[in-house]
This record gives C-alpha cells, structure tokens and sequence, in this order.
C-alpha cells in the first residue's frame, strides 16, 4: 500500500546479534532506515542510503539511558525483549554502544546470564517431564537446552577474543 | 583504598564530575579534554556511573528547580580514588621519562 514502509519477517539467534546489526546497517546503506521492531518482525522506512547507523544490545529499560542516548544524538527505535535498537545519523561521527572492552566483556556477560538461565529453566523442565507423565514434551526442553548452551559457547568465544586483547590492552 | 588501576573511562568520568555534570556533559567533556581521543560511548557511560554510585565514588544530585536531567558528583571518596590514581600515573610517566627519556 505504502511505497515508503517495508515489513520484513526474519529471525535472528540471540547470540548472532552481530548479524542482525549488519542486516539492518546493510538495510540502512539500501535506503531503508529501521523504524520499528517487534518478535520476528522488521519495520523500515525509505531513507536516504547510510542516512542512519542501527545500533542493538540487551539492556534494561532506564529512563535515564535513554536520556544520555538522546544527549548523543541518537533515536530510540524499540525493544525485543531485553533487547534495545538505536538509530543515529551517521555523518555524525561513528556510533558505537561501547567504547571499552571492559564494557563490551560486561556486556557479553549478561547474554551470557540469559542463556545460563534459560538453558537452566529448559534442563530443569526437561527432567521434571521426563519423570512424570508429561515425557513425551520433556525432549523439547532438553534439545532446547543443549541449543541454548550450544549459544552460551558462542558468547563465550566471542568473550575469549576480547579477553585475550585485554592481556595487553587497556 | 583499592590499588586497582582505573580504565581510562572510570579516570575520565571522575575527572569531568570534580563539578556536577549530567550524563551526556561527561561525554562532552571527556572528547573536549583528550582533545577528541577518548570518545565515551552510551552504554559505557552508563554501566561506569552505576558501578561508580555503588562504589560510592560518586553520588547523584537531587533534582534542582530547572534540572530536567540527572546529574552527578565526586564524594570525597571519590576524590581520593582519583588522587590515588593520578599519583599513580605519575610514577609511570615519572619512570618512562627516567628511563627514556632522551630518546623522547
């Protein structure tokens, strides 16, 4: 109906959140600029190309960092979860979430504790349906699991890489 | 006293909170001093001034009657953590000059 908006359904995995910033950075460079997100659900408007930079981390929802966001110029999209999309224009100069690898660990950090409670919950299911009458669905939660530990490695190793720059670095 | 280093965003943001400053005047600040070189991001800025408040290195300030944003301030704890560090870097600059110093 509409020629300047576009819905586009896809998924990302939590841990491949580096993805789907350059999906909608890639986005931005084609003239579409993120104006909405919801569960599975992308909304963009037309937009000169690289007119903005997206930016997404899990935070918490604080009034007082959305402030200090707004301060620096940039744009509040939306929220998936604990999960927060920026937008800035990007001839200001480059827009980035963390500036220290010390933040970006602390960062990686509370993916981490989602995914270790998440695949906790899943495990704990998984072996209460197993003993009682529900066992038929109790493998769904331990393939859940296994998944979301499999994700917990990921982030992992992207830690371990930044890890490894701070022997030296600040 | 912690004899913990400081990163350089923890040094930078207690530095610019010697005066009250709000979130987004610390990042000002701290480009302005470094001459543009330390470039404070958002969640950075953030995540430090929480775990500074917790610390009690800093304190946030009341609302005042034309204040719309928060804004922060050293504690005398703060000022010694700041002190501690300074006497620090210092000792470092002090050594490299001795050491290289004329081949500077």
């Amino acid at each position: 109906m509409n020629s300047y908006i576009r819905k586009i359904r896809k998924f990302f995995l939590i841990w491949d959140f580096e993805k789907e910033e350059d999906w909608l950075n890639e986005m931005s460079q084609n003239g579409w600029s993120l104006a909405s997100v919801g569960l599975g659900t992308y909304s963009f408007i037309k937009a000169d190309p690289g007119e903005y930079t997206i930016r997404l981390h899990m935070h918490s929802k604080d009034d007082e960092y959305l402030d200090i966001m707004r301060g620096s110029g940039a744009e509040y999209i939306g929220r998936i979860g604990s999960w927060v999309y920026f937008k800035r224009r990007a001839e200001l100069e480059s827009f980035d979430v963390f500036s220290d690898l010390d933040s970006k660990l602390e960062h990686l950090g509370s993916i981490s504790r989602f995914l270790m409670i998440a695949g906790g919950v899943n495990l704990y299911l998984g072996e209460m349906n197993s003993l009682g009458q529900a066992s038929r669905i109790a493998w769904i939660n331990l393939v859940a699991a296994c998944f979301l530990m499999y994700g917990l490695g990921r982030i992992h190793g992207k830690a371990e890489e930044l890890k490894k720059q701070r022997l030296l670095h600040e | 006293m912690e004899s913990l280093s400081l990163t350089e965003s923890t040094y930078y943001i207690l530095l610019c909170l010697h005066e009250p400053q709000h979130g987004y005047g610390i990042m000002q600040e701290t480009a302005y001093l470094s001459k543009g070189r330390v470039k404070l991001a958002a969640g950075t800025l953030y995540g430090a001034l929480v775990a500074m408040i917790e610390k009690g290195w800093i304190i946030q300030l009341p609302y005042g009657d034309n204040e719309r944003k928060k804004e922060y301030k050293l504690t005398a704890q703060g000022i010694a953590v700041l002190r501690n560090e300074i006497r620090r870097l210092e000792e470092l600059v002090d050594n490299g000059h001795k050491i290289l110093g004329g081949e500077l």
